[in-house]
């Protein structure tokens, strides 16, 4: 009985350790996958093909620099909105509103990060193009500006749930100790909370843009999927292409193995770094600000 | 492996046990007896495949998969032939022309739809594969050139709409119209509409044009994506199979040249050659189809199932 | 300047201030508030029995939406069968076995890497291995498997704060009565943290269920005439039957794509509200 228990004791714990590497497992198998089959790319197409400004997939034209210029406008309009309505609802609802109006108000936002990409693409097609198309007298309300402001719509809840547990998890002490020195509860925020706060706020940040640039269906359905390259912010009024709608729309009608399915799994690959870039810059902030924090609050 | 089921024995009993004691547990355990049941019924039952070759099993899956322009019509075929031969079961996909030869190509699909003929390249994949497409023409199309319906331009020749769509003419004055940018709008390059298109509308049918769709085309994921945009914005212009045109479009009259007639796209002026962008819509298989698929094609062309053809727009490929 | 009218000028600023923030605030909320307004309403007039338990039928422009429920239903069983047995084993890895040394410190790289990366990503990784690679073809299973590695992140880490939320006293107390590590966390720990692990899996399954880009390669189907019958089936799921009834079929009542629209709205809010309700009603019977 008491070798049958150890042995059992024995078991479970090598079972919990497996499912606690296997995080590590899994971000391996994707990035090998997506090496495997993204990296043919570079023997396959010149390097000029590649970073030419033209994608046309089904005549071998396959320049992604409009694909990666679409995903980077759509994303610097995505976080132009998300950031300041995030951070200030964040501030709002952690230092400002009361408690019966906070209580409120969290789980609404967080209802907005709840839903389904494809539920506002749908909306956006059609309610926002069209009025977009009308109000600012463009040519088509398809654009990344469209893209932009769902996006940001989708990343505002990212944000405003992390901003405001970072703001939370200010001590109280730094808020009273800047009232007792005669500041405002305004200048308080903004020049104690918000600083003591500023890595948890700038993880939020990071965060919400790692969602917006990797949102598919919502662009894939509103900002017109046109390869343009952009040239500067008024390309914002203009349609896009993002990596990921690319991807998407793409991906059904390629046989196993060709170019053109290499080159894909080399977009994927390409958002893959991305992503791994923006998140592990946005821990070791939060890493070292952690560890800075100890040594001063010991 | 007692040790094992031991381990098993002891948690389910755990589980009971905590069940009668805690609340919450017994909400967890509750919301996970479907599953149990999902994993009992599963863990029970083999895999089902798509049927192949042989002898007619008791019951059939076709796997039918390809152009978005088609999928509405294998769409009708499949619910009116599974209403008269309820032993099939038909799945219909979408996902474009290019995705339905892709399925082929790897052999995850009986039929695929198409509205573009299979590339010499795709045959020859499919064959470094160990198939072989077997092509049959299951309807008639004509691709319609739409515009919002306050649109004053009725006409236009296809060297026009060559120009347009590769950017050449970019404002609708310069073909008769008011003074508004064009906004281009194309199905993906997925889609065999947009394929044909190229090759017949901007390359005018030269196999040797290099012409492309100007950058700023907006390449929708589908027909109805299309269809939503020319219904709301004067500025647009769009090409889409005649199954698609809606009342709250207009369509615009194409000849083939500056001096000829300008046709209306119809199962008239497709059937009598009249209407310049007009194209067969295919299916293919892999290889000769036999048993089921084979019923089924048969159907497709005989004229039972034609007339649903004409009730979705397209022009039947047997005259009555 | 006297004292007066600078501590007035500051009170000025921060009224307007706290103003500008509420606006901004409030122009976040509304419009989330406005489109479940305008879903409902455009919505309600299309659910019935009918559109719930029916099968499309019209070329999909009428019946109901029965096969996509249930294939969502099915994804998010399958997601939870793979996702909630390994990630609750990570969580519980990390809260009470891991050390604070540089692998455990990799394995969270790993899981902030996985929650960042794009759904579509993810759709791609599934085609590549599941699908092809391993010949599962598009099924149920190769969907779920998808989804579930997307999932394991936010499972994880709701469950590992969960846990570490368990106050160390009751392990402490437990071990010096001589229960072993893993009698601990099996009886003590693991009871205790049930509802925010709750919470976690439940979002973390909400997601999985509103996801379309997964799915689109792994799993999902135009139009299935039966509903599945194995895990090697393809099946319909609500994502993507909104996403193909909005786009690709011409001439689709509004009211169906909006009742649709509704119906997994339903599902999705439901399981954030069950959720919520687990957690608030944890908080308050919490034992410490």
């Amino acid at each position: 009985m008491e070798t049958t228990r150890n042995w059992r004791e024995i078991f479970i714990t090598q079972l919990i350790k497996a499912s606690g590497y296997s995080a590590i497992i899994f971000v391996a198998m994707i990035f090998y996958f997506l090496i495997r089959e993204g990296l043919p790319t570079l023997s396959e197409v010149s390097f000029s093909t590649l970073f030419s400004t033209r994608w046309y997939p089904i005549e071998a034209y396959y320049g992604i620099l409009p694909l990666i210029g679409g995903s980077i406008i759509i994303t610097i309009g995505a976080t132009l909105i998300a950031v300041p309505f995030g951070i200030g609802g964040a501030i709002y609802i952690a230092e400002i509103a009361p408690r019966w109006l906070r209580d409120m108000l969290k789980p609404l936002v967080e209802v907005l990060g709840g839903l389904p990409s494809v539920v506002l693409g749908f909306l956006g097609i059609l309610i926002l193009s069209p009025n977009l198309r009308i109000l600012l007298d463009l040519p088509t309300g398809l654009t990344a500006l469209a893209g932009s402001l769902l996006l940001g719509g989708i990343a505002i809840p990212t944000v405003v749930s992390v901003a405001e547990d970072a703001l939370d998890a200010v001590p109280k002490s730094y808020r009273d100790a800047a009232l007792a020195l005669g500041a405002t509860e305004w200048q308080t925020i903004w020049r104690v909370t918000l600083p003591a706060a500023r890595s948890g706020v700038l993880t939020a940040v990071m965060l919400g843009v790692g969602r917006a640039i990797g949102e598919t269906m919502t662009v894939m359905m509103v900002t017109g999927n046109a390869p343009m390259l952009p040239k500067g912010l008024s390309a914002l009024l203009a349609p896009a292409r993002t990596m990921t709608a690319t991807i998407a729309a793409e991906m059904g009608e390629v046989a196993n193995g060709s170019v053109h399915y290499h080159v894909l799994f080399f977009i994927g690959m390409v958002l893959f770094i991305i992503s791994l870039i923006v998140n592990v810059t946005a821990s070791a902030v939060v890493f070292k600000q952690r560890k800075r924090a100890e040594r001063i609050l010991s | 492996m007692t040790a094992l089921k031991q381990i098993l024995r002891e948690t389910a009993l755990a589980t009971v046990f905590y069940s009668i004691y805690n609340p919450v547990l017994m909400k967890l355990i509750r919301s996970f007896i479907p599953l149990l049941i999902f994993i009992a019924i599963t863990g029970c039952s083999t895999p089902t495949g798509a049927s192949d070759d042989g002898p007619l099993p008791t019951t059939n899956t076709i796997e039918n998969k390809g152009s978005d322009t088609i999928v509405n019509l294998a769409l009708a075929w499949a619910e009116q032939y599974q209403k008269l031969h309820p032993e099939v079961r038909i799945s219909v996909t979408g996902g474009g022309s290019g995705t339905g030869m892709a399925a082929l190509i790897n052999g995850t699909v009986d039929i695929a739809n198409a509205s573009r003929q299979i590339k010499a390249k795709e045959i020859e994949s499919a064959q470094a594969n160990g198939g072989d497409p077997v092509e049959f023409i299951i309807a008639r199309d004509a691709i319609a050139i739409i515009v919002n319906l306050e649109n004053p331009v009725n006409e236009l020749t296809l060297r026009q709409l060559s120009d347009i769509y590769s950017g050449k003419i970019t404002n609708w004055r310069e073909v008769g119209g008011e003074d508004r940018p064009i906004v281009r709008l194309s199905r993906e390059t997925n889609s065999g509409t947009h394929v044909y298109f190229l090759e017949t509308v901007l390359r005018l049918g030269d196999k040797e044009d290099k012409t492309l769709f100007s950058t700023n085309t907006l390449l929708l994921p589908s027909s109805e994506g299309i269809s939503v945009e020319i219904r709301q914005n004067p500025n647009a212009i769009g090409y889409d199979g005649l199954g698609y045109v809606t009342e709250d479009m207009k369509v615009v009259a194409v000849a083939r040249d500056a001096g000829g007639p300008y046709i209306y796209p119809s199962a008239e002026s497709v059937n009598n050659g009249a209407y310049p962008i007009a194209r067969d819509l295919y299916m293919y298989t892999n290889g000769q189809p036999t048993g089921a698929i084979a019923a089924y094609i048969e159907w497709i062309l005989s004229p039972e199932a034609q007339p649903i053809v004409t009730a979705l727009g397209f022009v039947p490929v047997l005259n009555p | 300047m006297n004292a007066s009218s600078k501590s007035s000028s500051r009170q000025i600023k921060q009224r307007l201030g706290f103003s500008l923030l509420a606006v901004m605030t409030l122009a976040t909320v509304i419009p989330i508030i406005a489109v479940i307004i305008y879903i409902i309403v455009l919505g309600s007039p299309a659910i019935s029995w009918e559109f719930i338990s029916g099968f499309p039928s019209d070329g999909m422009r009428s019946g109901g939406i029965w096969p996509a429920i249930v294939g969502t239903f099915y994804l998010t069983l399958g997601t939870a069968v793979f996702a909630v047995p390994l990630g609750i084993g990570a969580a519980i890895y990390l809260s009470e076995y891991a050390q604070n040394n540089r692998w455990t410190q990799l394995i969270r790289i790993a899981i902030i890497n996985l929650a960042g990366i794009p759904s579509v990503v993810y759709g791609l990784f599934g085609l590549g291995l599941f699908v092809l690679f391993l010949e599962f073809g598009t099924s149920i299973l190769a969907g779920s498997l998808t989804l579930s590695i997307m999932t394991l992140p936010v499972i994880i880490s709701t469950t590992e704060e969960a846990l570490r939320a368990v106050p160390q006293s009751f392990r402490t107390v437990s071990i010096s009565v001589g229960a072993t590590q893993w009698q601990t966390i099996r009886r003590i720990v693991l009871p205790q943290a049930l509802p925010g692990m709750l919470t976690g899996v439940i979002l973390g399954l909400e997601r999985a269920a509103g996801e379309t880009a997964p799915i689109l390669f792994t799993v999902a189907a135009f139009f299935l005439p039966r509903l599945p019958g194995s895990p090697m089936d393809a099946t319909m799921a609500l994502p993507y039957h909104l996403f193909v009834i909005s786009t690709q079929v011409p001439g689709m009542p509004v009211k169906i794509q909006y009742g649709t629209a509704l119906v997994l709205l339903i599902f999705i809010l439901g399981m954030n509200f069950i959720a919520n309700s687990i957690r608030s009603r944890a908080r308050a019977k919490r034992q410490w």
